[in-house]
């Protein structure tokens, strides 16, 4: 059952009041999700919820799995077909899955996992917000592996970043986390939904060669192999074991590392591309706040208090956390007095920064953690202090 | 019978197998070759799924577009594959530790959902890859390297859970009985619906260096002497089968198929066009 409507305005875009859940599966739809594969959590249970009301109206697939850890498997298999796949959780859920995650990571399979952030650990707060699994998305899977993680702030966002999930997960197959917050998952704000001819969709690359030339994963110039479905004629095997460029298991020490270099390099070579940042206010500021997540609205609004007071204070948001923005922070921290990583943990992205920053300039971390939003009065009561 | 194979074998070998001399893998891997060949499925039509274990290498060896996957998650991820593409023929090779303990709980949902997938468990009682811990088909009193004093937990009887989980096809066989067993992986294919085939396979070198059941000569004859047909001890009471196998087809009925119903459901989604019209 869907709790919303859908209107058109005047250019024919639908537009709403929706949840970012809700507004998730709209824009997948649009990405051109056609199979979702789920459990049920709170709080990202309406996506699954929509997915399986609206995917088959458009000849798509859902299906609840028995586990969480079915669900994410599920989604590898599809993709395997040449579909494009989606899956949604939260913080216990997230965790079961990353085994496969891994498993998508190793093997290029482009998918999409939306992560709803809930309080943690354990079952924790169910209904409430956090954002502890910023490093669960990066390094929740076992060994070295490449991911990207991208955090909206409102349901808009929700819509952009997840379209732009699936063109990312589709033009590097791999694994591509929408690191959702039950903030921004369950708060409704007018969208309006693009137009397909408003976007551009990214579809893998497929093979130029004819099957008994093909190799699954072979080095390209731009070490982003092609993709053959299951079923095209293409025949080959996929393994978790670490493989050589056919797909077949391997213990020779150069092709190793050679896959595992190559996985790396085809996202650490294209961060331009990659990784984003938004910017409030940097050029004239004495003191910048850094966040994401919905979050950075707290400290927009704090910034708008801020600056009526003469205060010179920036906001800058990560829209890409993973790989993290360490060229952006580095420049940063040279320029401003003082720099403050807000987030609601008790201090995950903190670490990067200052990794980042190379022990160059000031930077505090303003944190909640009891399960509730930070306001922007807070967020410049800590600023003052600190 | 030896050009069948060969025409399924992957065009660069990729041997020496992985299996042990004498184990049984082999056997049902054929059987499998011979099955999709009887019923003339081209290679492009199969897809193969495994898991972790010695048998979930098996897919490695055949020409088919082929998952190897995490360990007790075949069947979801072949869940996968043929719910988003139901033209595929999908055959899971799965083993009894990664089918029916780590992989359990996918194994009775698989059974519910009736999905059409082939499953084959090669049964060999015991963790082979790992050294010998017991699995969930080991008998009671067994040993293995986590079992020093014998295991005291019970067997699961593969086919009598599939039928009652909802299977559309249920059968058992031995590798000493290669013949039945080809002819219910065929069955099993040819079946809409999830078809689970309990594959019997001796492991001459790891159970059989816990238990002395003797080299793989003496295991594949202790197969045939504990083999028993299901219609003939049908009658008799479970504890007069305790040392036996029973062979035979324990379910083979058509409830309704997961794919296909799925595929009325959006047509009727479809219909109702909930989103398709903004006011």
């Amino acid at each position: 059952m869907l709790f919303y409507r859908l209107y058109k305005d005047e250019k024919g875009r639908k537009v709403g009041f929706l949840q970012g859940n809700e507004a998730c599966v709209e824009a997948a739809i649009i990405a051109g999700v056609r199979f979702f594969a789920g459990y049920p959590i709170t709080p990202s249970s309406e996506i699954a919820a929509v997915a399986s009301e609206k995917l088959p109206a458009y000849g798509g697939k859902f299906i609840q799995m028995e586990d969480e850890i079915s669900a994410m498997a599920a989604c590898i298999g599809a993709s395997m077909t040449g579909v494009k796949v989606m899956t949604a959780t939260s913080g216990p859920g997230f965790s079961l899955k990353q085994e496969n995650i891994g498993y998508a990571a190793l093997n290029e399979v482009p998918c999409v996992i939306v992560n709803v952030q809930r309080a943690g650990p354990s079952t924790g707060l169910p209904t409430q917000i956090s954002q502890g699994d910023v490093m669960q998305a990066r390094w929740g899977t076992h060994g070295d592996h490449p991911i990207i993680v991208l955090s909206p702030s409102s349901v808009e966002e929700v819509v952009e970043f997840t379209i732009e999930a699936v063109n990312l997960s589709e033009k590097y197959r791999n694994p591509v986390i929408l690191l959702m917050d039950e903030t921004v998952a369950h708060m409704r704000e007018r969208v309006t939904l693009p137009l397909e001819s408003e976007v551009t969709l990214i579809n893998r690359k497929s093979p130029e060669v004819p099957p008994h030339e093909y190799k699954p994963f072979q080095a390209t110039s731009d070490d982003i192999p092609a993709f053959a479905p299951f079923g095209s004629g293409y025949r080959y095997n996929i393994t978790g074991l670490i493989h050589d460029e056919s797909g077949f298991p391997t213990t020779n020490t150069e092709e190793v590392v050679m896959l595992l270099e190559r996985i790396h390099r085809k996202i650490y070579n294209n961060l331009n591309d990659i990784v984003k940042v938004k910017k409030f206010n940097i050029e004239d500021a004495d003191m910048v706040l850094i966040s994401f997540g919905s979050t950075v609205r707290g400290c927009l609004g704090a910034m708008e208090i801020a600056r009526a007071q003469g205060i010179k204070l920036g906001v800058l948001q990560l829209v890409t956390i993973w790989p993290f923005p360490e060229k952006v922070i580095e420049e940063l921290v040279e320029k401003v007095k003082k720099v403050f990583v807000v987030e609601l943990n008790m201090g995950q992205l903190i670490f990067e920064v200052q990794r980042a920053s190379k022990g160059k300039g000031k930077i505090f971390g303003i944190n909640k953690y009891n399960g509730w939003s930070i306001t922007p009065q807070e967020i410049l009561k800590k600023v003052m202090e600190l | 019978m030896k050009d069948v194979i060969h025409k399924y074998l992957r065009p660069k070998k990729k041997f020496p197998h992985v299996w042990c001399p004498g184990c049984g893998n082999g056997i049902i891997l054929g059987a499998v070759a011979r099955a999709v060949d009887s019923i003339g499925l081209s290679k492009d039509e199969v897809v193969l799924v495994s898991g972790i274990g010695c048998s979930s290498r098996a897919p490695v060896y055949l020409d088919f577009a082929s998952l190897h996957g995490t360990h007790g998650r075949a069947l979801a991820f072949a869940t996968g594959i043929k719910f988003a593409n139901p033209e595929l023929t999908v055959i899971v090779l799965s083993g009894d530790g990664d089918g029916l303990a780590i992989g359990g709980n996918h194994f009775i949902h698989a059974c519910r959902r009736n999905i059409d997938l082939t499953l084959i468990i090669f049964n060999n009682n015991i963790y082979g890859m790992t050294g010998g811990q017991y699995s969930p088909t080991m008998s009671t009193g067994a040993y293995g390297a986590t079992a020093p004093y014998g295991n005291i937990e019970r067997p699961f009887d593969v086919c009598s859970l599939a039928a009652s989980a909802g299977a559309n096809f249920v059968a058992r066989a031995t590798v000493s009985h290669v013949f039945l067993l080809e002819k219910y992986i065929k069955q099993g294919i040819l079946k809409k619906g999830f078809s689970v085939i309990d594959a019997v396979t001796p492991c001459p070198s790891i159970y059989s260096f816990f238990n002395k059941t003797g080299n793989a000569v003496m295991m594949m004859k202790a197969l045939r002497e504990k083999a028993v047909m299901l219609e003939r001890v049908a009658a008799e009471p479970d504890e007069n089968l305790k040392d036996k196998i029973v062979m035979g087809i324990f379910a083979d009925r058509n409830y309704k198929e997961y794919t296909q119903a799925y595929n009325e459901l959006i047509e009727k989604a479809k219909r109702s066009k909930k989103d398709e019209e903004p006011l």
